[in-house]
């Protein structure tokens, strides 16, 4: 007499996993992980979607391009602007529907493939309590003594890194590469990725790192430390921006539309500051939290488009290269 | 002459599916990338540089790695002291500490802020500038004198308490004794271990980039990493793999023909007692060198414990879960890692001596010569298709991490099993001994200290490694290197010190619980 209430028990209880519908979104490891944005965005958006939200992570555009147009994913975030080129031209996404002119970005967006979640200001962090007269502009940089070690990301293995070749660049075009032997002498290492170079800045063996200007906020917020500041330079910063994106041959595509709608949600983006430590891509101003109005801010935003920084990578990635392997 | 040996039939076959599934690790994954790749670039310049720096800089380090390492191994080979053993463990864990932890702590030595820079500054003198080539070196002595002493000791304690027991009743000195045992015995061992530290320095790329201080310090696998990850140009990524497979082929074969056997001969087991070393110069001289040893070895490792001492305490549940997952992984690795090992080396002993040495050393190196990239990209393409990598993602790890140890544990494994056959094998032929018997009754409890030490080796490394699982990771399954990964691209470094810790002791003690277990009451 029980066994066909527990089969009926049984079968009702799989019926009701079937139907909850699965979005799969491919997201770097950082995303995800229990200290990034990831399980705030996806308790938030299962209780809007009555689906379930399955992040996978990884290195997500390399996977998504061996993966072709078999891929399980049906919408994928934490992409960079300097990659979007080659996944646009794997034809993978599909448009995101959204209307981007509210979004907060120092610099203009009108793509409709690639939708900003958040971004931030490359800069060199610094602690406030030890280097005296910080340097204000890219060229103070230049000029402080070789004795002030800097640690940067290698541009061949770090978007920070790649990030930074492109803002010496911009700032001195054909003469990048006498800046670069200009900076070299005070570049105490080049790191593969981010954490390395960030841990030899805590560790206190280098005075100067490069990252983010939202950086110094992690410390006044979580450690309550006021003694890490970001340098403000005026020829301009450059800005990274990090987007998501529907995949064109997804089989959830209203739930992968109603993501990107989630994405640009204040709810979403009011998750940014405190999580990724970075700009939401589309907040005013003032719903940031407080210590975030105490950055630094610059004048003046440097952003190469796609298509600018895949012609100049190469030259300027040489140029780098000459220059600090004298 | 060994052809006679014929004791288990079904462990050949064990022997050659484990041989397969190597080869389908390394070059076979190497054929699933070349078949995604769309043609092939040409090399740059900047690529040809980079191979040059490899070769050379990986020259150096096994070159200083195995000169330091010989003294080391020779004062713990005849010198019994107080937590001797307790020592020769905890020389064992630079060798399987992640980089990034690594790299950390032998900067809070050698760093420009670090300790020997401030005791300088106490007697007016500039900071170290540890960043450049001499950098990189010294991080790969740092990684490999353990691996290097550990293997050089046990060519030591593979000679017979006879032939030193002979050699005093004839009245050999210290010198004799060196021409005769030791230089013959070093000559055996010392070229595969040169060559194994060779190739380990040859693949590894973090730790050249931070502390090479820039450019002129890159190796091929950066170079890969950048085909890959950057430029999605997988052709290139199987070229720059196939030269690193050409290279390791031609400098394996040189060391093959510079290695002569030793041929020691059977012994009874006796504790090794020496006469000769108890002359004072070479008491004060063994003592110098363990010192110098424990502070260039041990120092980062107290720096270590001391930044994540204050943290491991408040470490958050997450950390602690993908610490066990860990343990898991590394006990599987473990187990896989002996399975291979001593099936592969009793296919080996059937080969027949130079064969042997020369398959053995084949196997073993084709797994370190594979690039982390390659085979973790290769195996997603060839398992995409029938399963979502994530799900598999700890088996994948497993798997991968016991073929990374194996070299080592091949290296253990393979000579003993062979002396045991030379010495024993035509007793256990005349007792009738095969099949399983053989192995219980002769071949294991005998091998009990090489398999201690691989299960041990391979289990601790299986801890350390997150080399191939980037492209299978799923957020519910992290190891714990990743965990560590993760707190500190969430700034929280502090946290991500206490995960090194955890993950540094609980390394330790997995090697720990292994080569003990395969010591205690061990007759051999």
């Amino acid at each position: 007499m029980k066994y066909p209430l527990i089969a009926a028990g049984l079968c009702a209880a799989s019926m009701a996993a079937a139907e909850a519908p699965v979005l799969t979104v491919y997201a770097p490891d950082y995303f995800a992980s229990e200290w990034g944005p990831g399980p705030g965005i996806e308790a938030g958006f299962e209780e809007r979607c009555a689906c379930d939200l399955q992040f996978i992570t990884g290195d997500v555009l390399p996977r998504l391009l061996l993966e072709g147009e078999r891929t399980e994913a049906d919408a994928v975030i934490g992409l960079n602007t300097d990659v979007t080129l080659k996944a646009r031209e794997s034809g993978l996404f599909g448009t995101h529907g959204q209307d981007t002119s509210g979004l907060t970005l120092p610099i203009e967006w009108s793509d409709d493939v690639f939708l900003p979640f958040d971004w931030s200001y490359l800069s060199f962090v610094y602690d406030n309590t030890k280097l005296e007269n910080p340097p204000t502009s890219f060229e103070a940089l230049l000029e402080m003594p070789d004795d002030v070690k800097i640690v940067i990301q290698d541009p061949r293995s770090s978007i920070s890194g790649l990030g930074l070749l492109l803002w010496v660049k911009s700032v001195y075009g054909d003469d990048a590469e006498n800046a670069w032997t200009r900076l070299a002498p005070k570049i105490l290492t080049v790191t593969k990725g981010w954490s390395e170079a960030y841990g030899m800045f805590t560790d206190g063996e280098a005075d100067m790192v490069l990252s983010f200007t939202t950086s110094p906020a992690y410390h006044i917020i979580a450690e309550e430390d006021l003694t890490k500041s970001a340098a403000i330079f005026d020829e301009g910063h450059y800005v990274l921006v990090e987007l998501a994106g529907k995949i064109a041959t997804t089989d959830q595509p209203e739930l992968a539309d109603s993501f990107m709608e989630y994405v640009l949600s204040e709810e979403f983006q009011s998750m940014i500051p405190t999580s990724n430590w970075s700009y939401p891509a589309q907040l005013d101003a003032e719903k940031l939290p407080a210590q975030f109005l105490q950055l630094g801010t610059p004048e003046k935003a440097i952003f190469l488009s796609e298509q600018e920084a895949n012609d100049v990578r190469d030259g300027a990635l040489e140029e780098w290269r000459n220059a600090l392997s004298q | 002459m060994a052809k006679r040996l014929v004791p288990i039939k079904p462990v050949y076959g064990l022997g050659a599916v484990s041989a397969a599934l190597i080869l389908l690790l390394t070059l076979g994954t190497l054929a699933a990338v070349v078949t995604r790749a769309e043609g092939v670039s040409a090399l740059r310049p900047a690529d040809w540089a980079a191979l040059r720096f490899t070769l050379w800089q990986a020259f150096l380090s096994a070159s200083l790695s195995v000169l330091l390492a010989v003294p080391v191994a020779r004062a713990l080979a005849r010198r019994q002291f107080f937590g001797r053993s307790a020592l020769v463990t905890l020389l064992g864990a630079p060798f399987i500490l992640p980089v990034i932890v690594a790299v950390l702590g032998l900067l809070a030595v050698f760093g420009r802020s670090g300790i020997l820079s401030t005791m300088l500054g106490w007697v007016g003198l500039p900071p170290v500038h540890i960043y450049g080539l001499h950098g990189v070196v010294l991080a790969h002595v740092f990684f490999n004198i353990p691996l290097a002493t550990r293997l050089i000791l046990q060519g030591w304690l593979a000679i017979p308490a006879e032939r030193f027991r002979l050699a005093a009743s004839l009245g050999f000195d210290n010198a004799d004794i060196q021409r005769v045992l030791e230089w013959p015995m070093l000559r055996a061992v010392v070229p595969g271990i040169f060559m194994v530290i060779f190739l380990l320095c040859m693949t590894s790329f973090a730790v050249v980039l931070a502390l090479g201080g820039g450019p002129k310090a890159t190796t091929l696998e950066l170079a890969i990493y950048q085909a890959f990850r950057f430029d999605f140009d997988l052709g290139k990524a199987a070229l720059l793999a196939v030269i690193q497979f050409g290279l390791c082929a031609v400098v394996a074969v040189i060391a093959w023909r510079v290695a002569t056997p030793a041929g020691m001969g059977a012994g009874l087991d006796r504790t090794v007692e020496r006469w000769d070393t108890s002359n004072p110069v070479l008491r004060a001289q063994d003592f110098t060198v363990l010192v110098f040893a424990k502070l260039f070895l041990l120092t980062p490792l107290v720096v270590i414990f001391l930044k994540g001492a204050g943290a491991v305490w408040t470490l958050p549940d997450v950390v602690w879960w993908s610490a066990f997952r860990s343990v898991l992984v590394a006990l599987g690795s473990a187990a896989l890692a002996i399975s291979l090992a001593l099936s592969l080396a009793l296919l080996a002993v059937k080969l027949g001596q130079k064969r042997t040495a020369g398959f053995v050393e084949g196997f073993g190196y084709l797994t370190i010569a594979a690039s982390p990239l390659v085979v973790g990209t290769g195996l997603f393409i060839m398992i995409f298709p029938f399963a979502r990598p994530s799900d598999l993602a700890l088996p994948v790890t497993a798997i991968v991490n016991a073929a990374m140890s194996l070299p080592f544990a091949l290296r253990a494994l393979s000579p003993a099993l062979r002396d045991i056959e030379n010495d024993f094998g035509r007793l256990a032929d005349s007792l009738g001994l095969s099949g399983w018997s053989r192995m219980r009754l002769l071949i294991l409890p005998r091998m009990r200290r090489p398999l201690g030490f691989a299960a041990g080796l391979a289990a601790a490394l299986s801890m350390g490694d997150l080399g191939v699982i980037a492209l299978f990771a799923d957020p519910e399954s992290a190891t714990l290197p990743l965990q560590m990964f993760r707190l500190m691209t969430a700034y929280r470094m502090g946290d991500a010190a206490g995960a090194a810790l955890v993950l540094l002791a609980l390394s330790l003690c997995l090697f720990w619980v292994f080569d003990r277990g395969g010591r205690v009451d061990a007759d051999t």
